[in-house]
């Protein structure tokens, strides 16, 4: 579990306030991200927590209106400074979304689809790497009959097992999940959260979720993001609440807000 | 903690069964089916008198000349015409427009909808290619008359089929990029975030999997551009294709083209003493352009199967 040990986070966000054009969408987050570690955000609808992780691997840049302010530290390094180039921040923190998103390839090609972006490899490497992906992703079995039949005829909680599996195909260092369950049956969410607890030794993983038992149930630390009324324009802008072990997020909140979330008296 | 309040409310089974087996009002929609009925019935049976119409009259042109109707050059003498000029221009039109036309237009969509800033300027943009789809034929005649004809003549020779292709392609140009723009909106925006969330490229994902799944509706796209170019008949003469003389089936000299043929034979007088006359010519003539496009059509239909049973991954 969670150890409070000196050494330096992967991410180290500071003050991060993200607008889309006019509006703010969320302010003030100020945490850091330890390494084999599992983080939850967690809070209401609208409360900026998809949009602060789509921040750390620079998805935001393709929303033309998004401005993103305050600092990100991924390793030490401003992950918006100038000479950055985003596809390789991507690579290096994968994502896995909401709805499973194979691509419309066999199961094969969607697993060996990052690694080809990278470089040629042999063939018999690239077997290789799509096996040993499908079988971190606990997906191998089921599938290893059918590795060139379509993706799209798997089950959702397969789909999104093979989507886990095409990022960690690409070696990342950083998994970010948002929402992955929130379109999977019970049976199929524990494996999925099974699977966290699986790979987390290798990885690091943060994930959005709405289902509070989940955030208790899988990760180390939570940071609960709740809204907040602009007096002005009526509009909700998310702010970070509290940031912390996610035991005593859960039975020892120190913000009465987070308390009200945690115990289902709010949201 | 929930209220437990007295239901007012008992539900009978007679009354369940009166109000759940009563039968709707048959009059209006038996109206409306009619209605619909005869509005397809027209508008198949107008089609079919016109490709009846089109195919008897076809028929003693094709019979007198048989295979010569397409490889034999035009003439005085409406039995002995054959359509191979017009046959060269079309094809012509036809290769510009997949060459230049497709290739700009898919272009300008990918960069429309995938590159450029969704701002004021872009719809701007939008707004205007979509209002060039509607502008009149004709005035695309006076276009390519100035400029391909006129300020270009060291490139197309003055009115070539050289012109003829570069005006037509414009032409359609707007017709490939809306439908392109919306075969490419389809896509689903699940499909860009995987592909970035693994660290591709906007260029690669453009490339593997934007294009592929949009492909289909690109076809459709080039296809209607293609049927509409081959038809089009009102900028040639604009830029002037000829209908008499010899026209030449070489990319310096004058040309002329099927709906060119068409147009200036069914203005000719049939003279009494022949089997064929100018309208079985000209109607010939039709059939052999419906043919054509149809035929791309079905290219089109076969290759989008293709292309939508790639979409599904095996």
């Amino acid at each position: 579990m969670a150890n409070e040990s000196n050494e330096s986070p992967v991410f180290a966000v500071q003050e991060l306030s993200v607008k889309y054009g006019e509006f703010r969408a969320v302010r003030d987050v100020t945490l850091d991200i330890r390494e084999h570690e599992i983080t939850a955000f967690i809070g209401p609808s609208g409360c900026g927590k998809t949009t602060v992780l789509r921040c750390l691997n620079r998805m935001n840049d393709f929303i033309d209106s998004a401005k993103v302010e305050g600092l990100i530290e991924y390793h030490g390094v401003d992950l918006y400074d100038s000479d950055v180039n985003p596809n390789e921040v991507r690579r290096r923190i994968g994502m896995v979304f909401q709805k499973p998103n194979p691509f419309p390839k066999s199961i094969f090609d969607n697993v060996a689809y990052g690694p080809r972006l990278v470089g040629k490899m042999s063939k018999s490497d690239l077997n290789d790497l799509v096996e040993k992906s499908l079988r971190r992703a606990a997906l191998w079995d089921e599938v290893k009959d059918r590795l060139k039949a379509s993706a799209l005829g798997l089950s959702g909680g397969q789909q999104q097992r093979l989507c886990i599996a095409r990022c960690i195909a690409v070696e990342p260092d950083v998994i970010l999940m948002d929402e992955p369950c929130s379109a999977l049956d019970p049976i199929a969410t524990t494996r999925i959260e099974d699977l966290m607890q699986e790979i987390k030794k290798d990885y690091t993983i943060i994930i959005v979720t709405h289902n509070m038992q989940q955030a208790a149930r899988v990760s180390d630390r939570t940071a609960f993001f709740t809204t907040e009324v602009n007096t002005q324009s009526d509009r909700r802008t998310g702010v970070m609440v509290e940031f912390d072990l996610t035991q005593k997020i859960f039975s020892v909140p120190s913000d009465e807000r987070t308390e009200a979330y945690v115990t289902g008296r709010f949201g | 903690m929930a209220i437990v309040t007295e239901s007012h409310r008992s539900i009978t089974r007679s009354e369940v069964h009166q109000t759940i087996t009563r039968q709707s009002k048959h009059l209006p929609s038996l109206a409306l089916g009619v209605t619909l009925l005869i509005a397809v019935s027209f508008t198949l049976l107008t089609l079919f008198a016109l490709l009846a119409r089109i195919v008897t009259q076809a028929i003693p042109a094709l019979t007198e000349k048989g295979t010569g109707f397409l490889t034999d050059t035009i003439g005085s003498e409406a039995s002995m015409v054959g359509i191979w000029p017009g046959l060269f221009g079309s094809f012509g039109i036809g290769l510009g427009v997949l060459v230049i036309a497709v290739p700009l237009g898919v272009g300008a969509a990918i960069y429309l909808e995938e590159y450029a800033k969704q701002n004021a300027l872009t719809r701007f943009i939008v707004v205007n290619i979509r209002n060039l789809a509607g502008v009149p034929a004709v005035i695309y005649g006076v276009l390519g008359l100035i400029i391909f004809v006129g300020w270009l003549k060291p490139v197309t020779n003055g009115g070539t089929v050289i012109a003829a292709a570069l005006t037509l392609a414009i032409l359609v140009l707007p017709v490939v990029i809306i439908t392109s723009m919306e075969a490419i909106r389809a896509v689903p925006l699940g499909l860009r975030d995987a592909g970035y969330g693994i660290g591709a490229s906007r260029w690669e994902v453009t490339r593997d999997h934007v294009i592929p799944y949009a492909m289909p509706g690109i076809l459709t796209g080039t296809v209607l551009a293609l049927a509409r170019a081959l038809g089009e008949a009102a900028p040639l003469i604009m830029i002037g294709a000829i209908t008499g003389l010899l026209p030449e089936t070489s990319l310096s000299g004058k040309f002329t083209a099927i709906p060119m043929l068409i147009y200036s034979w069914s203005g000719r007088p049939d003279s009494g003493d022949s089997s064929v006359g100018w309208s079985n010519a000209a109607a010939a003539a039709g059939l052999v352009l419906l043919v054509l496009v149809l035929a791309f059509n079905v290219v089109g239909i076969l290759l989008r199967n293709h292309f939508e049973a790639k979409r599904v991954g095996s």
